[in-house]
């Protein structure tokens, strides 16, 4: 067993990264994601950890260094948040479609305006069709365990894609807690080295990231999307196979108290844990009630949902983000998608809370609670979604 | 769980405070959480940190609105923030102040348990500083031993290197000299 240490999310994350043993780090510093990049750029500084630390003038030159990186074969880390997303977003679709297995951490924040630098997913949301596979974490231990797991499935063969690891801002990055380190021994046993299928280099031309014309436009993005959905496979593979190393098992939908649930929190990254304790307390209440967590956002486990919810009567899905003039948040938009054409569908409502960091209490989640099902009592098959707690509503 | 809300101005370290006691907690293999109020760092102005403690894994994720012990660094404090607001009914004010249990407790019109300690003074006589918020933590661990104070001494090393001697004899002269009114 590792060292259990006391130690910020940001640092333990940027641990995590030097035992994967990165070849270089390119990023841009930007609040909450800047403790992860100063950590890497002293550990690398101090010489602890053997790789390049680019300190780039801008994001867009941070993905742009990444692609060049995992282009000649090397092991690229990113990191950012919001803005910085936002800036290097251009970069962030073409990597996906040169299958280049970059691993970014993104420590959520909201997309300004107003200008804001708390937490939501409403940046993570505005890059949801790019092509990467995305997974959510909820405590420090999830985000260092998955830095490990992210190399492992994005440079596997069978996937060869970039991945990115959400971690709520502030709420995650800057919390000291706990993490139980690991040895050397089970990284290795783990993460075998980026054994990457083609690679630029100057005695073996080949052209990464040319022009699609319209006749080979749709069969190229076909040959990108189907990998990214049966990637799938390979993540509950690489995640069983963690657990068989570290002893801590993920599952692409993560499930609580589901004994004769009839009603299903359904939340998204480090809601997921303070949920937890609220279906205790209702339970405790005498409520018949449970909580799924998404862990994998992309490509999204339609079947895993449907399994976890099958039995259930009702669905409280808790988004951080917004749809702007959509259907509910984004979750909640998959998950009516996802069980649009199953019997014995249960009714989902949808509330959209702690957007830029507003705290999102106990009491809060029971009155959100309350309040779903005095919705689904007047009006079962209402397919809306309600902002809770917004002053002037 | 123990909560505990922590009240200084930006630059004292009440965030440093909150951490080294998660630190210590963790070392004895007990859970511990620390996190400051998220935003921008403001000089002098009032800031609040948080700290829990458990024997189990900490999962809640929201502010601290029910503390069992508020740390008060910096004796102006007390007379522009409510620090007492949302205190448990047995839950304890621990404050930097130059004046006694009694008196702090009849100015603010207080009913709860209050412990004191001239945490400035012994700061400028050990560090030169007015920098109370190591010190402050041997008035916090005299009024409620939720960990060993001998745990602190490793994480104030860690943190503090060569200043570190000074900070462990602040943090234990506070430890004697800390009145508790209860």
């Amino acid at each position: 067993m590792g060292k259990r240490i006391g130690l910020e999310v940001s640092l333990s994350a940027a641990e995590a990264v030097k035992m994967a043993n990165v070849d270089c780090i390119a990023a841009y510093p930007i609040t909450p994601q800047t403790h992860i990049v100063e950590h890497l750029s002293e550990l690398v500084n101090n010489g602890e950890l053997d790789a390049e630390f680019i300190p780039v003038e801008s994001e867009h030159s941070a993905m742009s260094v990444s692609a060049g990186v995992s282009a000649v074969g090397a092991r690229a880390f990113t990191c950012t948040s919001s803005q910085g997303l936002s800036l290097m977003n251009e970069i962030v679709h073409i990597v996906a479609s040169m299958r280049l297995p970059i691993v970014m951490i993104l420590a959520n924040r909201s997309m300004s305006g107003p200008i804001s630098i708390w937490n939501d997913h409403t940046d993570v949301m505005s890059i949801r069709d790019c092509g990467w596979i995305q997974v959510f974490a909820n405590n420090g231990q999830e985000v260092f365990d998955n830095v490990l797991f992210a190399y492992r499935v994005a440079e596997s063969q069978k996937v060869m894609l970039p991945l990115i690891i959400n971690i709520d801002g502030f709420i995650l990055t800057h919390v000291i807690e706990p993490v139980e380190f690991w040895e050397k021994e089970q990284v290795k046993q783990y993460l075998p080295d980026f054994k990457p299928v083609y690679t630029m280099h100057p005695d073996r031309p080949v052209t990464m990231g040319g022009v699609g014309m319209p006749y080979v436009f749709s069969e190229a993005k076909v040959a990108q999307d189907e990998p990214l959905i049966q990637s799938k496979a390979e993540i509950i593979t690489a995640w069983k196979e963690l657990g068989d190393v570290v002893g801590r098992y993920y599952k692409p939908v993560e499930t609580y108290r589901m004994e004769d649930a009839e009603t299903l929190f359904v939340t998204q990254g480090s809601f997921g844990e303070t949920v937890s304790l609220v279906v205790d307390a209702l339970r405790n209440e005498g409520e018949s009630v449970g909580l799924v967590m998404d862990r994998l956002w992309r490509p999204f486990p339609f079947d895993e949902f449907r399994e976890a919810t099958s039995q259930a009567k009702n669905l409280i899905v808790i988004d951080r983000a917004i749809s702007y003039g959509g259907q509910g948040g984004p979750l909640a938009i998959d998950i009516r998608s996802a069980l649009y054409k199953g019997e014995n569908q249960p009714n989902i409502t949808n509330f959209i809370c702690g957007l830029a960091g507003r705290d999102v209490t106990i009491n809060d989640f029971k009155n959100i609670y309350h309040r779903a099902m005095e919705k689904i009592k007047e009006n079962p098959m209402e397919e809306d979604f309600e902002y809770y707690g917004v002053r002037g509503k | 769980m123990l909560e505990i809300r922590l009240h200084g101005r930006g630059g004292q370290g009440a965030v440093t405070s909150a951490e080294l006691l998660a630190l210590s907690a963790i070392n004895e293999g007990k859970y511990g959480q620390a996190f400051p109020s998220f935003g921008p760092e403001r000089r002098g102005a009032p800031v609040v940190a948080f700290c829990r403690v458990d024997d189990k894994q900490i999962k809640i994720r929201s502010e601290i609105n029910n503390p069992d012990l508020v740390l008060v660094l910096d004796p102006s404090i007390l007379r522009i923030v409510n620090v007492t607001a949302g205190l448990k009914d047995d839950g304890i004010l621990i404050t930097n102040t130059k004046y006694t249990a009694d008196e702090i407790g009849k100015e603010l019109g207080l009913k709860c348990k209050i412990a004191v300690v001239n945490a400035t003074r012994i700061a400028r006589e050990e560090l030169g500083l007015p920098i109370t918020n190591t010190t402050m933590l041997g008035a916090l661990l005299k009024a409620r031993a939720f960990v060993d104070p001998e745990s602190l001494i490793g994480p104030l090393k860690d943190r503090f290197g060569r200043i570190a001697e000074k900070n462990i004899k602040a943090f234990k002269r506070a430890f004697e000299e800390t009145q508790l009114a209860f």
